[in-house]
């Protein structure tokens, strides 16, 4: 199966604290990955090393995308070569609207920026400024629409149920999946994705092919993400830790 | 070395400058420049006035309601002019006040009739391409009762020009009920010395809302109108736009004297620093009781290489008011530099549209051809690095 992101032995500080130590992971192309953790486990900074900001400073270790070596591209080098990111925390960006990014996300795509924003109830928000006074579900709605416009190959989706109220976790819920292809399920996949939770509800609305459990930016165990899930409801990630399945490659 | 001072001797009359006679004198460049100012035959516009260095080369009224005339000929037409003349701006204030009150060379004269509301914008520019010479202006804008008026003054500079000095005494007077959108579109060379005077009178219920945009180099500019709300529920609303760049000094105000009851103001400006020094001012002063007014500047530094300064000042002779100011001067956010490159944007692209937003105000009652005359000029700035 092709790979289309692979983590190999991957060390990263920020600010002279190690956050991650020694990761690798496989993402074939097509597959949703999902990386459970409590808060502080680094999933954060994966995601963030994946992206390339440069406050996460790489150590050691590479990260291959199609293939190619990006460890040192900046992060808008590699959302060229197609890799997106949803933010937990979006920064509001003054004076800027979300038409205005969406935008410049759509680059040469023809995505008809209103018909998308009016599948998922959001044209109102398209001439607001970005993030401003936006709920927490409305964040990932703007987030997931940008995501949408950018059609990433590889879907970085952080927290994505965090602060999200039930009436709307379906409809986030609904746009993951056309994110990553999961809305026609008879085709073959071409969009991958690598969520991060740490309450594990997003896999009740969008399915996942393999789990991972991080712990002090180490990850323990790998499996199926239910099973996972499950474990980790019933004995918290102490019981992952007395497990000690840490994974070695 | 930045120069904040002009010495007006070192300046020829504009009265000298060769005189074009018409606009088919002027060199393509000028008249493409011109016309990224708002001179554009396709855009709408109730009337125009066009002043190269000391000559009115155009003054054109499209509408009824409307008279637009050179100043000096309204000067002889009208002698109820002189109830307007020199009276909200003292000739005596300072030294470019008693130097257009010496040696005048024209301006425009510009007058709504009541209940005249003029629904696109009327255009003046006040144009200087000779080297070296002081372009000695004076305004004067009369909005009637219950009329409307939206008028888009456009200054500038031949695009190769050496030093120039450009003195703009202006005086507005908005009538009971009237409203006066004022937009001021900077783009003056490097070599350019600006020293506008501007003195502004609202009667009762009535409008003004001033927009400054100046973001390209200048060499100084000190500028501080002075605006008086009269009568009860007037309103005034100061915004300037300004880039500010190295080797230029921007010394922008804004006084409010609020002097009828219910009167209120706001004075905004958004000041991005490349370089240079910017200084913002804003004053309010509460004359009556039972008005509201807010200062509000912010200030995005660019580089180690600039100063900005942010003067807000209150004043209140009444308990009954509320008056309020917040300043802020900073960096760019990294955060959302990081945020726009995750969306695909280099670094430079992602501070352009950091800073093109950061300069972009909702102006509440500002019509949309005044709107997107501001924002086209953003564009032109091509801001960021």
């Amino acid at each position: 199966m092709e790979k289309l992101l692979e983590i190999k032995d991957l060390w990263v500080e920020i600010e002279g604290k190690e956050v991650l130590k020694g990761i690798n992971l496989t993402l074939p192309l097509g597959q949703t990955h999902v990386i459970f953790g409590k808060n502080g486990s680094g999933k954060t900074s994966l995601l963030m090393t994946i992206m390339g900001f440069p406050v996460y400073k790489i150590k050691h270790g590479r990260i291959l995308f199609k293939g190619e070596d990006i460890t040192e591209l900046p992060p808008y080098e590699r959302a060229k070569r197609g890799i997106g990111i949803m933010f937990q925390r979006p920064p509001t960006v003054k004076g800027v609207k979300l038409r205005d990014i969406l935008k410049l996300c759509a680059k040469e795509n023809k995505v008809k920026i209103e018909e998308l924003a009016q599948a998922f109830q959001f044209e109102n928000f398209l001439d607001r400024e970005v993030n401003k006074g936006f709920s927490g579900g409305e964040l990932k709605k703007s987030e997931l629409l940008q995501l949408l416009v950018q059609d990433p190959d590889l879907v970085l989706l952080d927290e994505p149920e965090s602060g999200v109220d039930v009436e709307n976790i379906q409809l986030i819920g609904e746009m993951i999946k056309k994110l990553l292809q999961k809305d026609t399920p008879h085709k073959p996949r071409t969009k991958s994705g690598l969520i991060i939770t740490h309450t594990g509800f997003i896999l009740q609305y969008v399915a996942a092919d393999l789990g991972y459990v991080i712990m002090d930016g180490e990850i323990y165990c790998q499996g199926n993400p239910i099973e996972i899930f499950e474990g980790i409801q019933k004995y918290g990630y102490e019981g992952c830790k007395k497990c000690l399945k840490r994974l070695s490659f | 070395m930045l120069e904040k001072a002009v010495n007006l001797k070192s300046f020829k009359s504009a009265k000298v400058a060769p005189t074009p006679k018409d606009f088919t004198e002027l060199s393509e460049e000028e008249k493409e420049h011109l016309k990224l100012l708002g001179l554009d035959e396709n855009l709408k516009r109730e009337g125009e006035y066009v002043q190269v260095d000391a000559i009115p080369l155009l003054c054109k009224r499209k509408v009824e309601g409307l008279e637009i005339l050179p100043v000096t000929e309204a000067l002889k037409k009208y002698d109820w002019i002189s109830d307007y003349y020199w009276k909200a701006v003292s000739s005596e204030k300072d030294e470019f006040t008693k130097a257009v009150a010496e040696d005048l060379d024209n301006g425009y004269f510009i007058r709504v009739l009541p209940n005249y509301k003029l629904v696109y914008p009327v255009q003046t520019c006040l144009y200087i391409r000779t080297d070296n010479i002081a372009q000695r202006v004076h305004n004067i804008v009369i909005v009637e009762e219950g009329a409307e008026l939206n008028l888009i003054t456009s200054c500038s500079v031949h695009p190769r020009i050496g030093s120039a000095l450009h003195i703009g005494i202006s005086e507005f007077y908005v009538k009971k009920g009237g409203k006066l959108t004022f937009t001021m579109i900077h783009v003056w060379g490097e070599k350019t010395s600006v020293r506008p005077r501007t003195g502004i009178i609202v009667e009762e219920d009535g409008t003004y809302i001033s927009t400054y945009v100046t973001l390209f180099p200048v060499k100084n500019i000190q500028t501080a109108p002075v605006c008086r709300l009269i009568g009860k529920n007037a309103k005034a609303s100061f915004i300037s736009i300004i880039a500010n760049h190295p080797g230029s000094y921007v010394d922008i105000g804004g006084e409010v004297h609020l002097e009828a009851e219910e009167t209120r103001t706001e004075i905004i400006s958004r000041n991005v620093i490349y370089g240079g020094e910017n200084i913002a001012r804003g004053r309010i002063i509460a004359k009556a009781p039972k008005v509201k007014g807010h200062l509000e500047c912010q200030g995005l530094m660019l580089s180690d290489e600039g100063v900005m300064k942010a003067i807000p000042e209150l004043d209140s002779y009444f308990y009954d008011v509320e008056l309020t100011h917040e300043a802020a001067v900073g960096k760019i956010a990294q955060e959302e530099v990081e945020y726009l490159m995750a969306r695909g944007l280099s670094e430079d692209e992602a501070i352009s549209l950091i800073v093109k937003g950061f300069l972009t105000i909702k102006i509440e009652g500002i019509p949309p051809a005044l709107q997107s005359q501001i924002d086209k000029t953003l564009e032109l700035a091509k801001l960021g690095f």
